[in-house]
This record gives C-alpha cells, sequence and structure tokens, in this order.
C-alpha cells in the first residue's frame, strides 16, 4: 500500500504543529483538518455494522457467563453500557463467580485493559486535531475491533476524526443487546464455535493486517510482534501477549529506525 | 436468581470501578501521548504501532487454531488482499471455517 508517504506527511505536519512560528499560510491539508462530522458517524456506523455483528457474538457468550456467575439482566446489561470491554468484562464475571474480592476484580481488569493505552496513543496523529470533548468523549467507545477499523480507515487517508465515535457506537449497542440476549437465554444458546462465530474476530484482524501492511518495511516488525506475542502468551496468562508482542514491534522499529 | 431488574449495591460498586479503570485506559494512552514531545524516532515506533498490535493479537489466536482455521485464515487474507472488502472476507474466512471443520 501507499501508506509510507501518508506517514512522512505525517511525521512532517507533526513537527510543523510544535514549531510555534509556521506561518499561517500552512496548506490546509497538511494540519488541523481532520473533521469531527455527523457523515464521519454515519460512516463509522455503516461500515462497523458487520463487524458489530461479529461482536455480537461474544456479546451472547458474556451474557450467558454473566447469568451463570449470578449477575441480573440488569447488572451485567450495566457493566456492557459502562465498560465495553469484552475480554475484561469476560475475565471480571469469571472471577466475580469464584466471590474473588472487587478489589482485585477491577485491578485485574485494569491490566487486561492497559493495552488500551497503546490503542489510544496510536490515535494520537489525528486524535490531537480534535476539541477534548470529541476526542476524549470518542475514546469511551474504543474497543479492539473497531478501533482497528478506525486506524485502518484514516490511514488509507479518510480524515473522519467520528469515525471512531460511529464504529463504537453500533459496536456499542448491539453489545448491550447481545449481553442481554445472552443473560435471558442463558443456557439455550450452545456452542458459538458451531456457527463460527469464533472465528469473526479472527478474519477480522487478518483483514485488517492485510490493510495495514506495507510491503517489506512490515517484516521487521511484524515478525517480532508475532514471535514475541507467541513467546509470551507461552509463559504469560491472560491478555498480556498483545500488549508485550505489540511494544516489541515497535520497539524493534524505534532501535532499527535510521534517522 | 432474583429478579431480572435486580441491582445489587456490591455489583454496582464493581461495575462503577471496572468502567473507571477501563475508561483510564482508554484515554491514558491519548491524554499521555499528548504530554511528551516525541522524537522522530519515536514516531516512527508509533507508525508501526497499529500493525504490531493486529500482529501481536492474531499471531496466539492462529497457532492455537488447527488447519480449519489456517486455511480460513489463507483464504481470508487472500480475499482481503484481493478485493480490499471488508465484509466479504469476513464470510469468505468464516464460510471456509466451518466448511473445513466439516470434513477435517
Amino acid at each position: 500500500m501507499a501508506d509510507t508517504d501518508t506517514s512522512r506527511e505525517r511525521a512532517a505536519t507533526d513537527r510543523d504543529s510544535t514549531n510555534e512560528t509556521t506561518p499561517r499560510s500552512t496548506p490546509s491539508s497538511e494540519r488541523g483538518d481532520v473533521t469531527f462530522t455527523l457523515a464521519g458517524v454515519r460512516e463509522g456506523f455503516v461500515t462497523g455494522f458487520p463487524v458489530a455483528i461479529g461482536v455480537a457474538g461474544y456479546g451472547v457468550v458474556f451474557g450467558v457467563l454473566a447469568g451463570r456467575a449470578g449477575l441480573s439482566v440488569a447488572e451485567a446489561g450495566l457493566m456492557s453500557a459502562t465498560v465495553l470491554a469484552g475480554a475484561a468484562q469476560l475475565i471480571a464475571v469469571e472471577l466475580w463467580a469464584d466471590s474473588v474480592p472487587a478489589i482485585t476484580v477491577v485491578a485485574t481488569v485494569g491490566i487486561v485493559n492497559l493495552r488500551y493505552l497503546l490503542l489510544g496513543a496510536a490515535l494520537r496523529p489525528w486524535f490531537r486535531h480534535l476539541s477534548p470533548r470529541a476526542a476524549y468523549g470518542s475514546v469511551f467507545f474504543t474497543a479492539d475491533e473497531n478501533w482497528a477499523l478506525t486506524i485502518a480507515t484514516l490511514r488509507a487517508g479518510s480524515r473522519r476524526g467520528a469515525f471512531l465515535l460511529g464504529s463504537g457506537l453500533i459496536l456499542w449497542g448491539l453489545w448491550i443487546v447481545a449481553t442481554v440476549v445472552g443473560v435471558t437465554a442463558g443456557d439455550l444458546v450452545g456452542d458459538p464455535a458451531q456457527y463460527g462465530l469464533d472465528f469473526v474476530v479472527i478474519a477480522l484482524f487478518l483483514t485488517l493486517a492485510a490493510g495495514l501492511w506495507e510491503g517489506r518495511e512490515s517484516v521487521r516488525p511484524w515478525l517480532a510482534a508475532a514471535g514475541v506475542a507467541l513467546a509470551t502468551n507461552a509463559v504469560l496468562p491472560g491478555e498480556w501477549y498483545v500488549i508485550v508482542g505489540a511494544l516489541a514491534g515497535a520497539g524493534i522499529e524505534m532501535v532499527t529506525h535510521d534517522g | 436468581m432474583g429478579s431480572a431488574l435486580a441491582l445489587d449495591p456490591a455489583v454496582l460498586t464493581l461495575v462503577a470501578g471496572m468502567a473507571l479503570v477501563t475508561y483510564a485506559t482508554k484515554a491514558g494512552g491519548l491524554w499521555l501521548v499528548g504530554r511528551v514531545d516525541l522524537s522522530e524516532r519515536a514516531e516512527a515506533g508509533l507508525d508501526v504501532l497499529p500493525g504490531a498490535v493486529v500482529v501481536a493479537f492474531v499471531a496466539p489466536a492462529l497457532a492455537k487454531g488447527g488447519v480449519p482455521e489456517w486455511i480460513a485464515a489463507a483464504t481470508t487474507v487472500a480475499v482481503a488482499r484481493k478485493t480490499g472488502n471488508l465484509l466479504l472476507s469476513l464470510a469468505v474466512g468464516v464460510g471456509t471455517v466451518l466448511a473445513v471443520r466439516q470434513v477435517v
């Protein structure tokens, strides 16, 4: 993909904006033209729909587990509406069912969610141009899936900063509905693997990887990320492999960067 | 089991704690990185971060899978590269994994 040029342009843009003496005549295409519009929300909503359907499959699974842990429909629905973090929610209700203290559950949720720090950081080149209200309001709707979709869209040249919000809204809505369905239906739902739903998220990430591929430049960071993620997954429990693997990929790029 | 609308104070406290911690991680990355001046080297690292997260996420999941998942993964990537169509590659990927699971 022709992503290399965009990233160089972006690096140049970032340097410009730290320099207060940059003339006002800087072309608008080079800075600050990231928008936050209803059209952007709509595009995110529509593009995110198939992804949200896949996520809803996991929402049903979460709902079933939450019900078995003793949460009511209202409690589980409220958790999905205010937390919106699939893996963390699943782990939390599993711990809660084993009568683990709330403090420990919340701390575990924080650790599982550490990767969101990286996801938020990666949004910066675009979100720094948005108002704090738009930026910090939007990030509430960050989930792995719509974040990846948003990054892929922005990197492809879109300037629609509201894409994360739009794709997050549809994901959020279906996540809540699926949770309620899961708690209500309970044991009626069988193994999601029989519908292939367990493969939806993998297929999604592979599709996104295909879009983020920048040719030879991606080989080294991606190999490092995959290798370290596999090794971490073998020795550490939980979701650590995502954050450790991703940091390894970014780290090797920083170490070998020539410039 | 109780009523569907039951709200236990202990559960509400837990949910509130989870919501606060989660939002802090989601907003924290954006906030932190905006406070510091990034070197060109750091920018380069940030630049490859999205791909690295995606790869780190998917590698163990694929390693855990079997022949159906690997065949479906290859098909998904092929369709994605060829068409760039998200919905199509998702549908082909899920369809393939279901089909191959029937025969393997």
